[in-house]
């Protein structure tokens, strides 16, 4: 067997988990043993990509053995393959923190029978986006993992969550029709889909045609990586899904949109007029991103706010367009996708001790949970970019490439990437001391501590807080029910071990950052020069 | 390629439908959205038969030669296409329908973060390190002064 014939296993395998798991929807336990099978047989196959591509160059794979340019082609290279490798991880490990979610709150017979067949078609989804060698297949994986994630936002169906999926709903299709209008469009001027034809053909047409093109599809993808004109949507949809849902949100869609935009940017369109507008996009997402989370009294919400900024940061790498750019814009994909799903599995264990999210309700946290308070603490300081840690090694890459770009525009994005880190330590210290380190409430007590945030005085405003409150605490199956005190309970050990584990993996990438920049140098150097790509997929067109 | 001029017919077709969706897509009732859901995706749905060119035979291998088959790659697009605009519509009908049973209508309500904004600055707050300045006649200071 050779190596391509993997190729399809990371979306076939969790496809025929979710419809084992939809036939055994009355046996929970049957569903729990499948997921976590097949989703440990995908990471399997991720590391044995991950390796044969680092080995022996991209692998291809045309499904149906049709001839070569015609079929569907499946097409993993570095950049694809180190994907995978995370995504498949993270799916995992949030699987397992919501059986241990599942599990504790005595779940097993509520009707929650479709969380595991959406999940792995999620997971499919995620995997054929990395995997799709066409632009019609990335619409499909697009869908997919859409619709799943159209099912797992609005799961039990209370009001918040049927107010945020619709939002978020609508906000997709539109994106999808865009993105359908684009591909027809790219097959009127070219006669074909697969990217490694296109990025032959495209220098051929109409320049007019090709940058409508592409504004086209970059903004498609930056609806769905939520850039800044196109990110409101997101900070107000994920933090009403439960947490296990909108951890693997944060961590993966994103990045999808995001990893889109550099595979069609660098293969497609690789002489690009649109580099600047990129990086001012990147700086302004950056900047309101960080702004949204520093005014945010819900954890949840300060996260998906931070997610927002730190898309501009990898927008930075991508527009400065050098391979060292490029090469640190991967790193800190594949730093942040992990560091965001830790912390909001985080939040998911703070809800859980201390009863809320929202800040002014929480205290004592780091008396109450040593282990919690170190868990988040580690998470939050690598997303600010404290060094040793892999953020701060990330934006360092990012900075260099900036510096060696030397435009005014790199330089101010520099200059902006600095200021969001620091406003993120602001944004996360504050959640760090009030959540963990101020006396607790005492029970009963209204209100109690005036906090002095940069939005106005909330001390006065309960009702308001208790909107948010009922916001971010949505009753539902998979969360336990609301308590507005303190509520001590245990953690238990699946879900701590799960979160554990995404924190010692970002341990983990810092450590080994020396590797994985080689690794990511190896890969934008792999999307840069292009033809290592396009010879695998097209062996006949290219000398 | 298609060397053949496009249908205009079709293109306007399409634009039409794709610019009453996206009026109706920004309607606030469910039901409206739904509507301009159907009508985009139609829209869209369109362009593919412009891309596609002049009808033609049907692409059957060794049945006609190959100048008179139609292109047969934008039909498969747009039969997926179609085939995921019925999902949608399928799941946005439900989302209605839950919608209408929690509020009893099927408008999108307020964002809980927006009005909780709205009430900050209706009620002119300042953070607590704020000096005020007593000249000022905001309604803050009246409710002060009243209560």
């Amino acid at each position: 067997m050779t190596m391509a014939n993997l190729l399809p296993l990371p979306v076939l395998l969790p496809l025929l988990g979710a419809a084992l798991t939809l036939v055994a929807r009355h046996k929970p336990r049957t569903q729990v043993a499948i997921s976590l099978t097949v989703l440990a047989a995908s990471l399997g196959v991720a590391i044995a990509l991950m390796w044969g591509t680092h080995d022996q160059g991209p692998i291809v794979l045309w499904l149906g053995a049709w001839t070569e340019p015609l079929g569907i082609a499946l097409v993993a290279d570095r950049l694809s393959a180190l994907m995978l490798l995370i995504s498949s991880f993270v799916i995992l490990v949030v699987l397992v923190f919501a059986i241990g979610q599942g599990v504790a709150d005595g779940d097993e017979d509520s009707p929650l029978s479709i969380y595991f067949p959406t999940y792995l078609v999620l997971s499919a989804g995620v995997s054929n986006a990395f995997l799709a060698g066409d632009l019609f297949n990335l619409f499909v994986s697009f869908e997919m993992l859409l619709f799943a994630s159209f099912v797992l936002l609005t799961l039990g169906g209370s009001g918040s969550r049927i107010r945020a999926g619709t939002t978020y709903v609508i906000v997709s299709m539109v994106s999808s029709f865009l993105f359908l209008v684009a591909i027809a469009g790219i097959y009127a001027a070219t006669g074909t889909v697969n990217m490694a034809q296109l990025s032959l053909r495209l220098p051929d047409i109409d320049p007019t045609v090709s940058l409508a093109l592409q504004l086209m599809l970059l903004t498609v993808f930056g609806i769905k990586a939520a850039v800044f004109p196109m990110s409101a949507w997101l900070p107000d949809s994920y933090p009403s899904a439960p947490v296990p849902v909108s951890a693997v949100f944060a961590g993966l869609l994103t990045k999808v949109g995001v990893y889109a935009i550099v595979r069609t940017q660098f293969l497609l369109f690789p002489e690009s007029p649109l580099h600047t507008l990129l990086m001012v996009a990147g700086l302004l997402t950056m900047l309101i991103g960080i702004l949204g989370a520093v005014a945010q009294p819900g954890i949840k919400r300060m996260l998906s706010f931070t997610l927002v900024s730190h898309i501009g940061y990898m927008l930075f790498g991508i527009g400065v367009a050098s391979e060292l750019g490029l090469s640190a814009a991967i790193f800190y994909i594949a730093h942040h996708i992990i560091v965001q799903t830790a912390l909001f599995l985080i939040s998911g264990l703070i809800e859980r001790v201390g009863g809320s999210t929202v800040i002014n309700r929480l205290g004592g946290l780091a008396a109450t949970s040593p282990i919690l308070a170190i868990l988040f603490f580690v998470p939050a300081m690598n997303l600010a970019g404290i060094p040793p840690f892999s953020g701060f090694i990330g934006k360092v890459g990012l900075v260099q490439a900036g510096v060696t770009d030397g435009g005014a525009v790199a330089w101010t994005l520099v200059v902006g990437s600095v200021v969001t880190s620091l406003l993120t330590l602001y944004a996360v210290a504050k959640t760090w001391s009030y959540a963990f380190w101020r006396p607790r409430a005492e029970e009963g007590s209204d209100q109690t501590f005036e906090i002095p945030m940069l939005t106005p005085n909330f001390g006065r405003l309960s009702d308001a807080i208790g909107a948010v409150v009922a916001h971010e605490r949505p009753a539902t199956p998979i969360s336990p029910p609301a308590a507005s005190q303190q509520v001590d309970r245990p953690m238990p050990p699946l879900m701590l071990g799960a979160a554990s584990a995404v924190v010692v993996f970002s341990i983990g990438l810092s450590v080994f950052a020396g590797p994985l920049f080689s690794y990511t140098d190896a890969a934008a150097q792999q999307m840069i020069t292009r033809d290592a790509y396009v010879k695998a997929v097209l062996p006949q067109e290219v000398p | 390629m298609n060397a053949i001029a496009p249908s205009l017919t079709l293109v306007v077709v399409a634009g039409f439908l794709i610019a009453a969706g996206v009026y109706l897509l920004l309607e606030r009732a469910l039901t409206r959205l739904l509507l301009g859901i159907v009508l985009a995706s139609n829209g869209v749905a369109t362009l593919y038969l412009v891309v596609s060119g002049p009808a033609k035979g049907a692409p059957f291998v060794g049945a006609r030669p190959t100048e008179e088959m139609s292109d047969p790659l934008p039909q498969a697009m747009v039969l997926t296409a179609i085939v995921i605009a019925l999902a949608s519509v399928a799941f946005v009908l439900s989302l209605a329908y839950r919608q209408w049973r929690i509020t009893g209508s099927d408008d999108v309500p307020d964002d809980a973060e927006d009005d909780l904004i709205k009430r900050l600055a209706e009620r002119d707050e300042v953070s607590s390190t704020y000096d005020p300045d007593t000249q000022s006649t905001t309604t803050a200071d009246e409710e002060d002064a009243t209560a």
